[in-house]
């Protein structure tokens, strides 16, 4: 499960950076991949459709939404916990 | 050149029905921003809005003219009746083909696009009422203007997205002051609270839940408002030789297009507008007292639009006021810079400046006066009036007392 939504993560965020998902690492920010905050705002929604879970977030104050999104290893983090929230 | 003044004003917002309850409102700082009353709200992540309330549309209209008028026509007709019964004015002959009006509006009929999109996929209905294009076009509004006042000159209708009134305003101006047209009556309305309408906004993910606070550093998001507001633009030697009150004088237009993105503001095609605006009207910077801002309590258009004030103000930028009424009225769209175009002249014409309301932390990219919470007394000269759009398309009004 875990690895799953990792994967999915990264295929979203590497769509979204029109990059290859093998070009995509953990420790990146979406500024290193050259997301910005259009293409944040695409990648959030693409999240959502994907898992069916809803991400707290708006861009006036991405730091207090709740869902860390400083790097991409933060954005799974985040995603796996809204999932398992979801589950349980 | 010719001059413009303004002979009529009308309104129906959030704030009230009327341009005086609109002006009490706002110079008590009351906010009319509240919890939406619409269809399926439970499934909106966002359930605030500064609605239209206490207004039937049978008290005003008959069924005929309910068929035809979208919310957002009703608001623009009513606003109209109010601006045409201040002005005095009525149409025919020669002055008839000589005026037109000119409005804005960003989504037109979108209370009636949202019903009849509800009809035919949700209720599988395969019918909807024959008049719902006539409803829904983004001119209906303006067309029935022209047609309940006998309008036959120049009119047509902008839609620039937020910047939409202003776009209209500049252009009714512009026609009055070039010898197109005497008398121009413009403004705009918007009427997008309803699922879809806010349910489209939900997704940029910039609204706020809880409220429109401008400049604050806490602010969290825009928040959405309906409404109109109509002016009477009219030529300043045919106001004055038929003795017409004069609410303010249009000195000034400018717009700018930021070439930049489509969603992310622009301080230098901010900036530009307004020195724009000043140039055309032959005012210096150190004139302007008040600026209604843009405004809209998002984190990058509000710090983006004080740094542009700045850049066009230089060190008077610390010495003018500037506030922003979107905290009491909300973000009427399209309808918006008509509605703020009230406050400018309750400046010029009363000396009180509307307060941007909730306003709770000072934010140090935001460090101009912008009049916290509580109206204030002065006397100013010379009012701006910002207007910037998604799509980087920028409008800036400049008034004068008369």
């Amino acid at each position: 499960m875990a690895e799953s939504v990792r994967d999915k993560v990264i295929a979203i965020i590497a769509e979204q950076a029109v990059l290859d998902v093998s070009d995509v690492s953990p420790e990146q920010t979406l500024e290193d991949l050259g997301i910005d905050s259009l293409g944040l705002v695409e990648a959030i929604f693409a999240i959502e459709e994907t898992f069916d879970i809803q991400v707290p977030f708006n861009a006036n104050e991405p730091e207090s939404s709740g869902f860390d999104i400083s790097s991409v290893a933060a954005i799974i983090r985040a995603v796996e916990k809204l999932v398992a929230e979801q589950v349980a | 050149m010719r001059r413009v003044v303004i002979t009529g004003a009308g309104t129906i917002n959030a704030l009230g029905h009327s341009v005086p309850a609109t002006l009490e409102a706002m110079a008590e700082g009351r906010c009319g921003i509240g919890p939406l009353d619409i269809r399926d709200v439970e499934r909106l992540s966002i359930r605030i809005g500064g609605q239209v309330r206490g207004f039937e549309p049978e008290a005003h209209f008959n069924r005929q003219q309910i068929s035809l008028y979208d919310r957002f026509t009703q608001f623009t007709m009513l606003a109209a009746a109010e601006a045409m019964a201040q002005s005095g004015l009525s149409f025919s002959g020669e002055l008839a083909a000589r005026s037109g009006v000119v409005l804005g509006t960003a989504g037109g009929g979108v209370q009636t696009w949202d019903e009849n999109y509800r009809a035919v996929y949700e209720a599988g209905k395969n019918r909807v009422h024959p008049f719902v294009v006539p409803k829904l076009m983004n001119n209906a509004a303006a067309s029935h203007v022209s047609m309940e006042y006998n309008l036959k000159g120049p009119s047509f209708t902008v839609a620039t997205a937020c910047a939409s009134s202003n776009h209209a305003m500049g252009q009714a101006f512009h026609m009055i002051r070039s010898g197109m047209a005497t008398v121009m009556v413009t403004g705009g309305s918007e009427s997008m609270l309803c699922f879809g309408g806010v349910k489209a906004w939900e997704g940029l993910r910039v609204m706020s839940k809880d409220a429109c606070r401008p400049f604050s550093a806490n602010r969290n998001g825009m928040v959405q408002g309906e409404g109109a507001a109509v002016f009477v633009f009219e030529e300043y030697e045919h106001a004055r030789a038929r003795g017409a009150e004069m609410l303010a004088e249009v000195v000034g237009f400018a717009m700018t297009s930021d070439a930049a993105d489509i969603v992310m503001p622009s301080r230098q095609g901010a900036a530009r507008a307004m020195a724009g605006a000043m140039a055309d009207g032959g005012i210096n910077p150190e004139q302007v007292g008040y600026i209604n801002a843009h405004g809209t309590g998002t984190a990058a258009n509000d710090k983006t639009e004080c740094a542009a004030v700045s850049d066009a103000f230089g060190q008077h930028a610390d010495a003018l006021m500037i506030s922003s009424t979107k905290s009491m009225h909300g973000h009427l769209i399209g309808g918006t810079g008509a509605v703020e175009l009230l406050a400018c002249i309750m400046a010029l014409r009363d000396g009180i400046i509307a307060p941007t309301i909730g306003y709770q932390e000072r934010d140090l990219e935001c460090a101009l006066d912008v009049v916290p919470n509580e109206a204030r007394e002065a006397k100013v000269e010379v009012v701006l009036s910002n207007a910037f759009a998604f799509g980087g398309f920028n409008a800036v009004l400049a008034l004068r007392a008369v």
